[in-house]
């Protein structure tokens, strides 16, 4: 009914605000938003019910934000959150600031004070595009009712543009009240920058460093995923016989199983890959952007390596690394123009420098160790790995857990994990997991959390439940802020300083919200707690009480050299069959 | 070393704002900057002048290219430009001093703008250094105001930072 009476809507006519909000953002593809209404938007949400578009109400706006967040990142669509102004446009800002940093296709629509009373401190009025200026790829202010449905096509259009990132648009409540003839703009005058054709000349000289590479090594990252460039990277990789790498973001982006993959790079990554950067004559790195986490010191980075980067955003080339070839290119288009110049070659000799540093970090691994029955995280991540057959779709919160997932789960696909990288945002997890599930109905939805960051959201439980949604709930609970507590081991002497965390009783707290939940305290309760929870079909929450004061290893320290890793100590191996 | 930035901006609400933010939160050093109409109607045109290295300034620029108003942005400190400065200098002058003012000023094609009982205004266009030696030159005499615009520029020649008509 709803969609029959959009059809009739052919433009041309007149329509309030609120009706042209609905109308865009279902021309856009939307059909689910993510939100929390208030004064200043209640017109829009008035009007909401007239259209074909599921609104999901998370219990805080933070929430609405990561929801819509997952929902992108693990659908390349864009997601859409609502709030009012005020408050609920300020609660917003640690999403929004989230997606920024990830690069994240979002569009966050906010209800705004009268234009008449703009400047008065009118009852919940902040200066929204003031304050997400920052933390926004572009935003506006929409005074005008004729102005709104551009300033919504064009929001869309950025979103997804270039570099993908939120944009919002603060929209006064006279405007969504005022009537005006909708008219759509099938060309938005202004849809933000794209990248353009890569250089043919760049193109050849890249080919030439990697034609005349003896120990070439590939970083792959975020623009991978984003691309749709996971095949010609595997081609290029293949054909040219180059180890990849992988940052946080980039996990998935190359399958894991791959026999040139090496899993993770940077402060938790594991040590031979690090050594490979550093031993490496020439780094190709591509979609990614020489962040702090992953370059540890940038004076000591990867000296020995001519670098290729090929790189979307203009203004991160040359920004933390200085290269030799810039390729300012979407990273697909690049790859599938050079992968045809790069001749066939082996490098065997520096395959196998790069496996015998891989023995000695197996001999190291938590889980070749002694088996003496206790829980470890790292036994919980490995057995959600093996009983879901890699093939969930893991969201995680941040912290140790969130660095044990990524070393003890590995992705095969890209989108499988969705995780803050940039921002590092605790209380991600849950709200970002609501949203992949709708995104991705038919996935099987794992939350990874610890007991801190789950807490800082958990209130989301409650949409969970609302809208019956079978996402499954693994919380890593250790009863403390676990990574800060680990820099204190490390680094400030043991000094344990506000972090042992009491929490609820988690499975008590899920059945509080109607969910099914329960507690494993021990190895031999894992199995089927996980199983049991894969079979419920209206997901629930498992209590997993991990060791207290395990460390993710390896670790750089904070602006040491990447090669210089603080590791586990090595002991003798575990008894054939010992290990989960 | 110093370098200049000419950007074609849209002319809309805030995008002053927008520029001034990137280089606060960037943390780049804004030596001068000025916007003003241009040829072109709802476009203004900056000129931004940036302490940098080439490598810093080259981030100015590309981060100045990724705002949605910010329409096109050229780093001229390479090409030949014409330059200029203009700076309104208020003087201590006696009446019996005018003439002598007058004259020292007409050196830089400068001239009084004003005239008060006991001090000049001095209006006066050129390139920083110039400005810079007249302020020097007048000083002696009691410089009480000075008021100036940044550094406007454009690149010589028939290739500027223009539209495409």
């Amino acid at each position: 009914m709803a969609e029959a009476a959009r059809r009739r809507r052919t433009g041309g006519e007149t329509m309030s605000g609120a009706e042209i909000l609905w109308e865009c953002l279902v021309r856009e593809g939307v059909d689910t938003v993510f939100g929390y209404p208030g004064g200043a938007i209640l017109p829009a949400y008035d009007a909401l019910g007239r259209f074909p578009i599921h609104h999901v109400l998370v219990r805080h706006e933070q929430g609405a934000a990561h929801v819509a967040d997952g929902y992108a990142r693990a659908s390349g669509r864009v997601g859409v959150a609502v709030a009012t102004s005020g408050p609920g446009a300020t609660n917003l800002t640690t999403g929004i600031a989230t997606a920024m940093l990830d690069s994240v296709p979002t569009v966050f629509i906010t209800g705004q004070v009268p234009s008449k009373l703009l400047g008065t401190d009118a009852f919940q009025e902040t200066d929204v595009t003031g304050i997400t200026l920052p933390i926004t790829k572009h935003n506006e202010l929409v005074t005008d009712v004729t102005r709104l449905a551009a300033a919504l096509r064009e929001a869309f259009a950025i979103a997804r543009s270039g570099r993908p990132g939120p944009v919002l648009v603060d929209i006064c409540k006279d405007v969504q009240q005022a009537r005006t003839t909708f008219e759509w703009p099938e060309d938005p005058a202004r849809s933000g920058w794209s990248a353009p054709a890569p250089d043919p000349g760049q193109l050849a000289r890249a080919a030439d460093m990697i034609a005349a590479s003896e120990r070439p090594l590939i970083l792959a990252g975020h623009g991978i995923v984003r691309a749709g460039a996971s095949h010609i990277l595997t081609a290029l990789a293949e054909k040219a016989d180059i180890p990849v790498a992988l940052t946080l973001l980039g996990l998935g982006g190359f399958p894991a199983s791959h026999s040139l993959s090496l899993g993770m790079m940077g402060m938790h990554g594991e040590a031979y890959v690090n050594r490979a950067i550093q031993r490496a004559d020439l780094i190709i790195a591509l979609g990614m952007r020489f962040d702090d986490r992953v370059t540890g010191k940038l004076e000591t980075f990867a000296r020995h390596a001519r670098k290729i980067h090929v790189e979307l955003d203009p203004s991160e080339i040359g920004k933390n690394v200085p290269v030799d070839v810039a390729l300012q290119a979407d990273v697909r288009e690049a790859l599938e123009a050079l992968v045809p110049l790069v001749p066939s070659r082996h490098h065997r000799a520096w395959l196998e420098e790069i496996a015998e540093g891989r023995e000695d970090t197996r001999a190291r691994d938590l889980l070749q160790q002694p088996d003496d029955g206790r829980l470890y995280a790292a036994h919980v991540i490995r057995e959600l790995w093996r009983a879901t057959g890699g093939n969930a779709l893991v969201v995680t919160d941040v912290g140790q857990h969130q660095m044990w997932e990524a070393q003890y789960y590995p992705h095969e696909r890209p989108r499988s994990l969705v995780t803050s990288g940039g921002l590092g945002t605790m209380g991600f997890a849950l709200p970002a997991a609501i949203g992949a599930k709708m995104a991705c109905p038919d996935a099987e939805v794992w939350v990874v959390a610890g007991d801190g960051g789950f807490q800082m959201t958990q209130c989301e439980l409650a949409t969970l439940r609302q809208e019956n949604l079978d996402v499954k709930i693994a919380v890593v609970n250790n009863g403390f802020l676990g990574m800060v507590r680990q820099w204190q081991e490390f680094f400030y002497e043991k000094r344990y300083s506000a972090t042992p965390l009491l929490s609820p009783d988690f499975a008590a707290l899920a059945a509080a919200y109607g969910l099914p939940g329960c507690t494993v305290t021990s190895r031999s309760g894992m199995e089927a707690a996980i199983a049991a929870m894969r079979a419920s079909p209206q997901g629930g929450l498992i209590d997993f009480r991990v060791e207290r004061e395990e460390a993710v290893y390896p670790m750089v320290p904070s602006g040491a050299d990447i090669g210089d890793m603080i590791r586990r100590p090595a002991q003798a191996p575990a008894e054939e069959g010992a290990t989960a | 070393m110093k370098h200049t930035l000419l950007a074609r901006v849209q002319d809309q609400p805030g995008v002053l704002n927008r520029v001034a933010s990137l280089f606060r939160r960037r943390a780049f050093n804004i030596d001068s900057l000025t916007v003003g109409a241009s040829e072109s109607k709802g476009i203004s045109r900056m000129t931004i002048v940036v302490d940098a290295t080439r490598t810093s300034a080259r981030l100015v620029a590309a981060n100045l290219g990724k705002l949605v108003a910010v329409e096109e942005v050229t780093d001229v400190t390479h090409l030949p430009t014409i330059a200029r400065d203009l700076a309104l200098i208020r003087v201590r002058c006696a009446q019996e001093e005018r003439g002598p003012v007058h004259d020292l000023v007409a050196g830089f094609r400068a001239r009084v703008a004003d005239v008060g009982s006991d001090s000049v205004i001095v209006e006066a266009t050129g390139t920083e250094e110039d400005l810079n030696a007249l302020v020097e030159l007048l000083r002696p005499r009691g410089v009480l105001e000075i008021v100036r615009t940044g550094r406007v520029a454009m690149v010589r020649g028939n290739n500027g930072n223009g539209s495409e008509s």
